[in-house]
This record gives C-alpha cells, structure tokens and sequence, in this order.
C-alpha cells in the first residue's frame, strides 16, 4: 500500500490533541514541558474535561502555558500555584483543579504553598516538572540539582558542603497525610511516556473524586540548561537523576 | 498473520528538529534533513523509508511539539 492509500484506508492511532492549539510552543527543541502539555491535553480531552478544568500556571519556562493549551487558566505569583489552586477548589469543587510547576517554583520559591497545600489534603492534582536546574533564567542551581551537577552558578559541580543536598520534595510529601496519590515518572522514551499519561490521569480523576491532594513529578530534561542535545540529555537523565529520582509511585491509597 | 502497515505525517512547520521521534523509531522511518529548513529556520524531520513503518506511533509518543499524525491499517489474510 502507498502513504496514501494508508491514510485513506487506516485509523488515526496518535495526533495532535484537540486542545493543543496551533501556537507554536515557546520551548526549545526537544524540551520536557511539550509532552507533558501534550499529555495534560489528551487526559483533559479523554475525560471531557475542558469545560470544567481551571489550570494554574507556575513562574518558570511553563509560564506561558495558557498559549498553548485551551482550557482556563491562572497565573500565579512565583510558587503561589497551589495556593491559589486551593481558592479556586475550595469555590468550585465540581471544577477540575490542576496546578502545572517546574522545580524552581515548586521547590524553591513555593515550598510553604506546595507543602501546606499537600498537607491540608487540597483536592488539586500537582504536575511537578523536575529538571535539576532554573530553566527560564540561564540554567542557575536549584534546590533540585543533583551533586556535583554543573550549572551556570556551580560551574565546579553542585558541593554539599556549601550549598547543600538536592531536595527530593516529592518524597517529602509522599509521607503527608493529605496526599493521596504520589508518583514520579518521566518522559524520555514512548513507554515512559504511557505511564505517565496514566499517572496524569489518575491525578485528575482523584482531583475530581475529592480524595486529597495528587503530585505526579515528571523527571525531565533541559536541553539548553544542560548543554546537550535533546538525545544526549535524555541519556544523561536516565543515567543520572533517575538514580536520585527513582520512577514509580510513592504512595497510592487507593491500593492500600 | 494480519499484516500492519502504518504511514506518519508529519507538520513540517511545527518541527522544531529536536531529533526524538528519529531516535525512538523502531524501523529507522525517519531521518532529520541536513540542509532543508522550515520558515523557522529549523531542519525538520522527514520519513524517508515510508514503507517500513509499521505504525506504533513511538514518534509520536515522543515528539514534544504534537507535529506527527500516525495512521495504522490492518491487513487481515
């Protein structure tokens, strides 16, 4: 069969979601945040969920969030995302609540929000994009920056003794009794990719049923901040950060 | 044995030639062109070997910026 004849003939198994809008993303080639957008998009659309999802954008790269994908969305003051998710949930709980934050934000400048969030067991879902580093800014250290990483302010690698260990937040919330369901995943080859689909939608559906608060951390890359091509940079967080950042669920409470 | 034969599309104004869908492609369908660019300026992936795909849509899967369409037939015996 020709090309076109497959295109006549077959089914449309993967395109671009519906609610992908046709503005060309900000992101660098290759960048993390564009698979998550697109994965954010299909559960959103798979759930029917568009009329009813309210997203918070974060400060960072992903500030620029509401360009992209077509639902409601509010920007927030740096790290203050769960903060104003919990408003927004707490008036509209038939809404579906997401806030959507790199490292620097959740981690960094947002700890007291995302943690006291997490901890009063806010029914919000948390996508937390993890890429060791302040994307936007030029690549600085983040509290997430694995040790002896290099980044434009540890240009000898991150040193313990003098700006401490990587926080690893999401494990930090996994023990409060308000989350409900917390995972790491990440996006770099297509089955991991699935997984975390599952994960984004499992977040949204316990988001809904009002059962706590869901983090779903997604370990990525950042080709510019990192230096390296989208390949290599994948390569390099496999080998990595997910040593200090193992994949899987942390807590599930629907299977305890 | 049902045969699966697959075609991708792929927007080429959207690529941004980060390479991804290349390296995930099972059956080498794609390569990125080397002196081809987009009205952006980046060079953009093409399917070179169109019959070999077999539709599994790891490109798409991948791909940051949903530029690739997959189709899949089944061809029943």
């Amino acid at each position: 069969m020709t090309k076109e004849e497959i295109k006549q003939a077959g089914t449309v198994v993967a395109c671009k979601p519906r609610l992908l809008n046709d503005n060309t993303m900000h992101y660098c080639p290759g960048c993390s945040h564009g698979v998550v957008h697109k994965l954010v998009a299909e559960v959103i659309e798979e759930m029917g969920a568009e009329h009813i999802a309210i997203a918070i954008a974060p400060v960072g790269c992903a500030v620029m969030a509401y360009n992209y994908i077509d639902v409601d969305w509010i920007e927030a003051a740096h790290g203050r995302a769960p903060a104003i998710a919990t408003a927004v949930k707490r008036l509209n709980p038939s809404r579906l609540v997401f806030t959507y934050q790199g490292d620097g934000d959740l981690a960094a400048i947002g700890t007291a929000e995302t943690i006291h969030a997490a901890n009063r067991g806010e029914n919000i879902a948390i996508i937390f994009i993890n890429n060791g580093i302040y994307g936007m800014t030029g690549g600085q250290m983040a509290p997430t920056t694995l040790e002896g990483m290099v980044t434009s302010t540890t240009p000898y690698g991150r040193r313990v003794d003098l700006n401490g260990y990587p926080l690893n937040i999401t494990d930090l919330m996994a023990r409060l009794p308000g989350t409900c369901y917390v995972t790491r995943q990440s996006v770099h080859t297509a089955p991991a990719v699935k997984k975390t689909k599952k994960a984004i939608r499992q977040a949204f559906e316990n988001s809904m049923a009002g059962k706590g608060t869901s983090v779903v951390e997604v370990v990525s890359t950042c080709v510019s901040g990192w230096k390296m091509t989208p390949e290599k940079a994948n390569e390099w967080m496999a080998e990595h950060m997910l040593e200090k950042y193992p994949l899987g669920d942390l807590k599930n409470v629907d299977n305890e | 044995m049902a045969r699966i034969t697959g075609a991708v599309d792929i927007d080429r104004e959207r690529c941004k030639g980060c390479d991804l869908c290349v390296v995930a492609c099972p059956c080498n369908v794609l390569t990125l062109q080397t002196k081809d660019v987009n009205d952006r300026g980046y060079h953009f992936v093409a399917d070179t070997a169109p019959e070999a795909c077999i539709g599994c849509a790891a490109c798409a899967t991948v791909c940051p910026d949903g530029c690739i369409t997959v189709y899949r037939v089944v061809e029943k015996p």
